[in-house]
């Protein structure tokens, strides 16, 4: 396969957001007739490449070349015209509109003055045909599932013109057996001669589909390698790498399960799930332990915590509280239990933008307390100048407003918001992720801290080393299960790549 | 399941042009004189004006937006139309095309407040009523007779159609521009970009397609359509005065809900808002018919329809929404 | 004078400076144009002058101006606050009934009550739809602006119901025995109740929370929801009282024309006080002197003569200009003039991807 020219080559890119290197010097290939996919963690650089790729984004530096003429993409629509499309995760089309419609329009065929609904609705069903699709292209979108939907948009791309097809994320909200039909699809492109570049997570789906695999991380090209040549374990190793910080200075005494097993829990969960986000899964969360939350990006960590949070009520099994069984239906639920979490994504989550340090700090202590007992402003200023000083946050002063603050800092708010509310079990997902070396330290080692002062704390994070690190256990999540417990011994690096990766043991790392 | 999606889609519709049959039906078993066919083309005569604005409006509401600013439009029409008829004297058809003009550049103004700096339609269009709504009064604060000779003459002239009945010229104009936006809406592709701007504004500007300039544009045919209704309540009324087309906003508003046009936008059509309009007029006939019942009657009966639809459609699309934002959900966690 | 600076800095980051900035200046107006203003008399027992009839008849403005603010502040807008004043005047004066003789069918106590119990449910409906069934606020409420004026009419059968009861004149002009008009002191009772309630509780904190970050503040463990139905009833309340002045003043209830486009002066005054009409910090005081501002413009119009009917263009400029001066994009159109718009269509795209 070799052999064949590539469509595309990307060389040398390099694109930098203010205060962050996301691509630098990275070289890309894709070959006609090749499914290539693209792989990395959160804050690899898939995104950006690909914004840059479709020209969403200016790049930096960096040349692309389209069957050997230089290229570069004024905008999405433009991109489109020289042969590149993108069909995104998240259909971006309009559901209120007929199929034939989403396809042709802006390019409606138009005959004496009028749109010729008769010819578009006939190609329409002419370019499904091509992807082996058969529906009635005068029903409205929304009639039909995100997987048709997505055949849709990429009927769309093909009949702009295409020589390379972007999917990006396409399986996310696809079940198994609309996932076997996009495969189809997209085999039968690659023998027409398109170049498809697939962004994924779901690593079985590379295996399955996949030709050659580029890999990123933190912005750097990995390498390029033949899918067939390479091990499942090597792939997730080299996708989530080595992370050089200052941590080497701490060691945590694990607690062993027989610690852990002679008290009850204080979480338990017994067959809790979510339909659509996390299937049912056991969970126990002792106190004075980290419980680590492993697993690659949406497999299903968040929507764990977000079931056991009571943000998405659970639609089925029992959660139990001390070993006294309870429905937790709501974050306020879950908070009388003295519960906390700290959410992924800070900005849409996390953070009220226009309200000062202060009262993002004493939020969720104020809505445990409930309205009336509203928390004098003498002891809302302590309570903010004390976290900023044990959590060394950095402000101007406790009435800044937090969107004036760092990335790191804001995190540190937030976490400062469920501290002061004292949880008996607090969940973070992602606590560490988009800030600084220091602040990271500081964060895991107060996680530690908090563990050994008797507090059961959840932890979720990207990063294995830091989970290794700060976790007395290790609850493995993959493709919305939770597929295995790892304790004691088995906490490390390489039996944990071993379980995401599927249990293949060809391990040649 | 698809079946059923189907004809949740047109069931608002076939709801209204049901329920409008049925409540002639009605009027027509209960009084004698109701079911004639003079009474059914009145129900077009006393609510021209309410169609051709309700036709603009449908637009607004399909591309995602709304407009307030409608009545007061109206209103600021039918008087800058008496006070240059009678104390300037033009010629009536070039007073009627500097309405059309007016009301466009008032659409474009609007359009563009909203387009280009992101402002909320409801407010723009609000400071656009208190405008229309201040500047008629500015003219004059007392009513203003238009003794126009063409304008009497148009108000006046009857067209038979079958059997002795007839109908006005403004019932012509009323569905001459039916017809046009019928075909603006299903034809064109100005029309179309609407309908996917209420859809999903973020996927259109992605699609290529030319959002801007079909926002703006669509609020400029909801100014003309304010206008030219406002061009025939003036042969309706024959006169200018501050306080027509007082609260005649929602009613438009109302007639193009209850004809199926989703307030959410992306949903809707000119004949399902024509329907809207007649379910009004029938009940405010009905209620005229009764004679006992008092008009309020007629407000809160529009007012329970307009409930029920959007609850409806709120009903309707929550299902759609909540699928939505599962999507969305494991989107922002890969993000 | 480095001293002078930040004075006059602080004072001018204040939320509340430039709202009364614009009070002083239309004030200054008429101490210049209008003879006689300011001049206050004593005459049974009462105040009478301009500037009581100002604060007299802002009351209901300020009244419809404290719900709204909190209903903006959620990120909501409740147009059917005219028809609850509607409503609500309606369901007194028919409790109190129209005999010549002056004798109420019913307690004036109860009929107030009755009138303020309504009102609140009216506006619980209305956080319902907006908080349950999750329609848009400008929606929600305008089912209720619609029927709120059949409901009046209904109430009142249709009639302008005029009272002959004394004491109903009472609550739009003067109390016996009081110096000041009697709605001063109700917007005193209903601004005292709002301020405790947002100041010494934490409800202003939820209230700008969510309107700020919904879903923040859902996970921080605050019942968005019932926030969002006890602000709309709050609303409801306000609109209920003030419903009651404005019946009050002309001794009647007009189903039709009672409280009639009060909801856009209502909204205006929230905008005059300097607050966000996209949600978050709010200043009830803002809103209260957007309230006296767009009554003292009133005001001065018919001192110098000129129909107040003109009125609405003089708000219609102000609102657009204090709604561009709040748009982002604005400020950043006047900054970068020559920019084309397809240019800063794809950035937005960029932005949201």
């Amino acid at each position: 396969m070799s052999e064949t020219s590539p469509i595309l080559t990307m060389t040398g890119i390099c694109k930098t957001f203010p205060g962050v290197r996301a691509l630098s010097n990275v070289d890309f290939k894709l070959r006609a007739g090749e499914i290539h996919a693209l792989m990395g963690e959160n804050g690899a650089g898939k995104s950006t490449l690909i914004k840059v790729l479709t020209g969403v984004d200016k790049l930096d530096a960096g040349e692309i070349l389209l069957d050997s003429r230089s290229i570069l993409a004024k905008s999405p629509q433009h991109a489109q015209e020289l042969g590149i499309s993108t069909v995104y995760q998240e259909v971006n089309l309009c559901a209120n509109l007929t199929v034939a419609e989403n396809i042709f329009i802006g390019r409606e065929p138009v005959r004496a003055g009028k749109i010729d609904w008769k010819e578009i609705n006939k190609r329409a069903k002419k370019v499904l045909e091509r992807l082996d699709i058969e529906i009635d292209v005068t029903q409205t979108l929304d009639t039909y599932s995100v997987a048709v939907q997505q055949m849709v948009a990429i009927a769309r791309a093909l009949d702009i013109s295409s020589k390379v097809l972007i999917l990006d994320e396409p399986t996310s909200s696809l079940d198994a057996h609309e996932v076997k039909k996009l495969f189809e699809v997209m085999r039968k492109l690659q023998s027409e001669g398109l170049g498809i570049i697939f962004v994924t997570h779901f690593l079985d789906q590379v295996y399955e589909i996949s030709d050659r695999i580029t890999v990123l991380r933190n912005g750097e090209l990995v390498g390029e390698y033949e899918t067939a040549l390479l091990p499942k374990v090597q792939l997730v190793s080299k996708m989530i790498g080595k992370v050089l910080d200052d941590l080497s200075s701490f060691n945590k005494d694990k607690k062993t399960t027989e610690d852990a097993r002679r008290e009850t829990p204080y979480v338990s969960a017994k067959g809790v799930g979510h339909l659509g986000s996390i299937n049912p899964f056991d969970l126990d969360i002792h106190k004075g332990e980290v419980l680590g939350l492993v697993g690659l990006l949406g497999s299903g960590r968040t929507e764990t915590a977000r079931v056991i949070f009571g943000i998405d009520k659970a639609d089925c099994g029992e959660m139990h509280v001390q070993g006294n069984k309870t429905v937790i239906a709501s974050a306020g639920d879950a908070m009388k239990h003295s519960m906390a979490f700290c959410p992924e994504n800070r900005k849409t989550e996390g953070i009220i933008s226009e309200l000062s340090v202060r009262e993002n700090i004493i939020l969720a202590l104020q809505a445990k307390r409930g309205v009336r007992k509203y928390i004098k402003r003498k002891e809302q200023e302590k309570i903010a100048d004390d976290y900023i000083r044990l959590l060394n946050i950095k402000t101007s002063g406790k009435e800044q407003l937090i969107r004036n603050l760092s990335g790191g800092n804001q995190q540190k708010v937030i976490l400062a918001r469920w501290l002061v509310t004292q949880p008996d079990l607090l969940i973070l997902d992602e606590p560490t992720r988009g800030i600084d070396v220091g602040t990271k330290a500081e964060i895991q080692k107060l996680i530690v801290r908090l563990a050994d002062e008797g507090m059961a704390v959840m932890f979720i994070s990207s990063e294995l080393d830091e989970l290794l690190r700060c976790c007395d256990r290790l609850a493995v999540i993959r493709d919305r299960n939770k597929i295995a417990e790892l304790t004691g011994g088995e906490l490390n690096e390489e039996v944990v790549m071993h379980t995401i990766a599927g249990g293949e043991n060809n391990a040649g790392a | 399941m698809n079946k059923l999606q189907l004809s949740s889609k047109y069931l608002s519709l076939i709801v209204t042009i049901f329920l409008f049959f049925l409540l002639f039906a009605l009027g027509s078993l209960k009084f004698t004189g109701f079911f004639s066919l003079q009474n059914f083309l009145n129900l077009f005569i006393d609510n021209a004006y309410l169609i051709i604005m309700a036709i603009g409006t449908t637009f607004i509401l399909i591309a995602g937006g709304i407009d307030i600013s409608v009545g007061a439009v109206l209103s600021l029409t039918c008087m800058l139309s008496a006070y240059l008829l009678e104390m300037k004297h033009l010629n009536p058809f070039l007073v009627m095309a500097l309405m059309l003009l007016m009301g466009a550049a008032f659409g474009l103004i609007q359009g563009a407040l909203i387009h280009f700096f992101k402002m909320q339609p409801f407010i723009v269009t609000l400071a656009g009523m208190f405008f229309a709504r201040g500047m008629t009064a500015v003219i004059s604060i007392d009513t203003i007779d238009i003794t126009d000779k063409t304008y009497e003459l148009i108000a006046n002239y009857r067209i038979p159609v079958f059997g002795g009945a007839f109908i006005s010229i403004s019932v012509v104009i009323a569905v001459i521009a039916l017809l046009i936006a019928a075909y603006i809406a299903h034809f064109t592709k100005f029309g179309r970009t609407a309908y996917a701007i209420g859809g999903n504004e973020q996927s259109a500007v992605l699609m290529g397609l030319s959002v801007g300039r079909t926002k703006i544009g669509i609020y400029m045919l909801g100014g003309i359509c304010s206008t030219l209704s406002g061009i025939v309540f003036s042969f309706y009324m024959r006169s200018g005065f501050t306080l027509h087309g007082l609260g005649m906003e929602m009613e438009s508003i109302a007639s193009a809900v209850i004809g199926g046009t989703l307030l959410t936008g992306g949903v809707g059509s000119v004949f399902g808002t024509l329907f809207g309009v007649l379910i009004q007029g029938t009940i405010q006939t009905l209620v005229m018919f009764q004679g006992t019942l008092s008009s309020w009657w007629t407000k809160i009966a529009v007012a329970i329809l307009l409930c029920l639809f959007i609850v409806m459609q709120s009903l309707l699309t929550a299902r759609r929404i909540r699928k939505k934002s599962q999507v969305l959900k494991s989107d922002i966690s890969h993000t | 004078m480095q001293g002078l600076k930040d004075r006059l800095k602080r004072w001018s980051g204040s939320r509340l400076f430039w709202p009364l900035v614009g009070l002083v200046l239309v004030l200054f107006f008429n101490l210049i144009f209008v003879e006689g203003f300011f001049s206050i008399e004593m005459k049974d027992g009462h105040l009478y002058g301009r500037i009581i009839d100002i604060v007299k008849n802002a009351g209901c403005y300020m009244l419809l101006a404290i719900g709204m603010t909190l209903v903006v502040a959620t990120g909501g807008i409740d147009i059917s606050v005219g028809s609850m004043c509607a409503i609500s005047g309606a369901v007194m004066a028919a409790l109190v009934g129209g005999e010549l003789s002056g004798i109420p069918h019913h307690s004036y106590g109860i009929a107030i009550a009755a009138a303020l119990a309504v009102s609140v449910v009216l506006g619980l409906w209305n956080g319902f739809l907006v908080a349950k069934l999750e329609i848009q606020p400008v929606v929600a409420t305008l089912i209720l602006m619609v029927a709120g004026r059949g409901i009046a009419q209904l109430v009142t059968q249709g009639q302008i119901i005029t009272v002959y009861y004394k004491p109903y004149a009472y609550l739009g002009s003067f109390t016996p025995g009081l110096i000041l008009p009697t709605s001063i002191f109700i917007v005193a009772i209903v601004l005292t109740m709002a301020l405790v309630a947002v100041k010494k509780t934490s409800l202003g904190l939820f209230i700008q929370s969510a309107g700020i970050n919904r879903t923040a503040t859902r996970y921080s463990g605050i019942n968005v929801k019932k926030l969002i139905y006890m602000v709309y009833g709050f609303c409801g309340l306000c609109a209920g009282v003030a419903g009651l002045v404005i019946s009050s003043m002309v001794k009647a209830a007009d189903g039709n024309n009672a409280g009639l486009g009060y909801e856009m002066d209502a909204i205006l005054a929230v905008a005059l006080g300097g607050n966000s009409m996209n949600g978050g910090r709010f200043s009830i005081m803002g809103s209260i002197i957007g309230a006296l501002i767009i009554q003292s413009i009133t005001t001065t119009m018919y001192a110098l003569g000129v129909s107040p009917q003109v009125l609405p263009v003089v708000k219609a400029v102000v609102v657009i200009s204090i709604c561009l001066i709040q748009s982002d994009d604005f400020r950043r159109v006047l900054a970068d003039l020559f920019k084309k718009d397809g240019r800063s269509q794809h950035e937005q795209v960029a932005v949201k991807l």
